[in-house]
């Protein structure tokens, strides 16, 4: 094995085993493990399998073969970032409808308990006996 | 309901076309969105309930940091405060939603600033009422209006108009404006999708793929009361690029649910 097929190999297994602990410890969602996870097992098999990647090189007119291992990561990193976007967009248009909806609920809990309250001081002075059911 | 709030004052609307009965007859919200601003913001409330003593007038207080909640508290507003900084858009659809759920009929923005005055509204809501329109929005360039403005920023709003002219349609003389007065269709259009970052022009749009009516009526222009505007001369040209885009991207998204009555040849 040449020294760039052992170094691709460690580093797609070290890419995988930290996916699976992170999932394992609930500190990655597996929604979004799973492009993770692909991108782990497909470097891991154009490095064990010379043939294909030589073979996926030369369709795409790359010289050096072990460049398309890039080229593919590349490829996943693209498409990670893109999930990353659209999650953040949600995310905001998510938070921003929260606090619109956490303002107003605010706004309506204050003039409840000031009607509360108003209620209730004119209720002390004239009838102490109205009993609610 | 313990929870329904007016402003109860006399009602005098008797130099408005509109029989003034018509007038009280509708619930009428006020809504001005409000980014410190506390510099002018008071006299615009007070505005407000001089000339529309019928209308509820509510600030929505977009996370700012000086006294505009205070203020317009004292000048007999109901403040819904976000939390957090919002930009304009969301601010105004958070009065939107408030609007739509408390069920009014017709609800007007108006800047805090002053730039609009506040005794064009009624004019806007009956023009409203009588033409049957769902969106009058107060233009400060169509004849009639006056509006002083540097030249890039004239220009820059030329282009836009033109852009949103041609896609509406329909003659869109200021796209820029903030001063919209809407009926319940309208709201409930805004109430579920309002945008967000260039919200006067995009909302044309949003109007127009909805088959709602709009209709400009010139309205005379205040200049600011205080403050400074939040696109100042030399950021027009960036102003006018990024609603350009923001424009095109709209066009690329399905259009909202709602009615499809007018122009949809």
């Amino acid at each position: 094995m040449a020294r760039v097929e052992i170094i691709a190999l460690l580093g797609s297994l070290g890419l995988l085993a930290l996916v699976v602990e992170l999932v394992r410890r609930r500190k990655l969602g597996e929604a979004y493990s799973l492009l993770w996870l692909l991108t782990g097992v497909i470097l891991l098999i154009l490095s064990l399998w010379r043939e294909l990647l030589d073979f996926l090189a030369s369709l795409v007119g790359i010289f050096y073969p072990p460049t398309a291992l890039f080229v593919v990561g590349f490829g996943f990193v693209l498409l990670i970032l893109l999930q990353f976007s659209v999650a953040v967009s949600r995310l905001s248009d998510e938070n921003r409808s929260l606090i619109q909806r956490l303002a107003i609920l605010d706004w309506r809990l204050r003039q409840l308990e000031k009607a509360l309250s108003e209620e209730v001081e004119a209720g002390s002075d004239s009838d102490d006996t109205d009993a609610d059911k | 309901m313990g929870l329904w709030f007016r402003q109860e004052q006399s009602h005098d609307n008797s130099t408005v076309r509109t029989p003034s009965h018509m007038l009280d007859r509708i619930r009428l919200l006020v809504v001005i969105p409000a980014h410190n601003e506390g510099e002018s913001l008071g006299s615009v409330v007070a505005q407000v309930r001089t000339h529309v003593p019928s209308a509820a007038i509510l600030v929505i207080d977009d996370g700012s940091i000086d006294n505009t909640d205070t203020v317009a508290r004292e000048a007999g507003a109901f403040v819904i405060s976000l939390p957090q900084n919002l930009g304009i858009g969301a601010a105004t659809q958070t009065g939107y939603i408030f609007a739509h759920e408390m069920g009014y009929d017709v609800v007007a923005r108006v800047d805090a600033d002053g730039q609009h005055d506040p005794v064009e509204i009624t004019r806007l809501v009956s023009t409203l009422l009588e033409e049957g329109a769902d969106v009058v929005v107060g233009s400060r360039f169509v004849e009639g209006g006056e509006y002083a403005t540097s030249f890039v920023r004239r220009l820059g709003i030329w282009v836009l108009a033109t852009l949103i002219s041609l896609i509406t349609d329909q003659k869109v003389t200021d796209p820029t404006s903030g001063f919209q007065v809407i009926d319940r269709e309208a709201l409930a259009l805004y109430a579920n999708q309002y945008p967000h970052d260039y919200p006067e022009p995009e909302s044309r749009v949003l109007l127009h793929r909805a088959g709602l009516k709009v209709k400009e009526v010139p309205v005379s222009s205040n200049p600011r009361l205080g403050g400074r505007s939040s696109i100042g001369a030399l950021d027009s040209t960036y102003y006018m690029v990024r609603v350009t885009i923001a424009l095109l991207v709209d066009l690329l998204r399905a259009a909202p649910q709602g009615r499809k009555r007018h122009g949809e040849g």
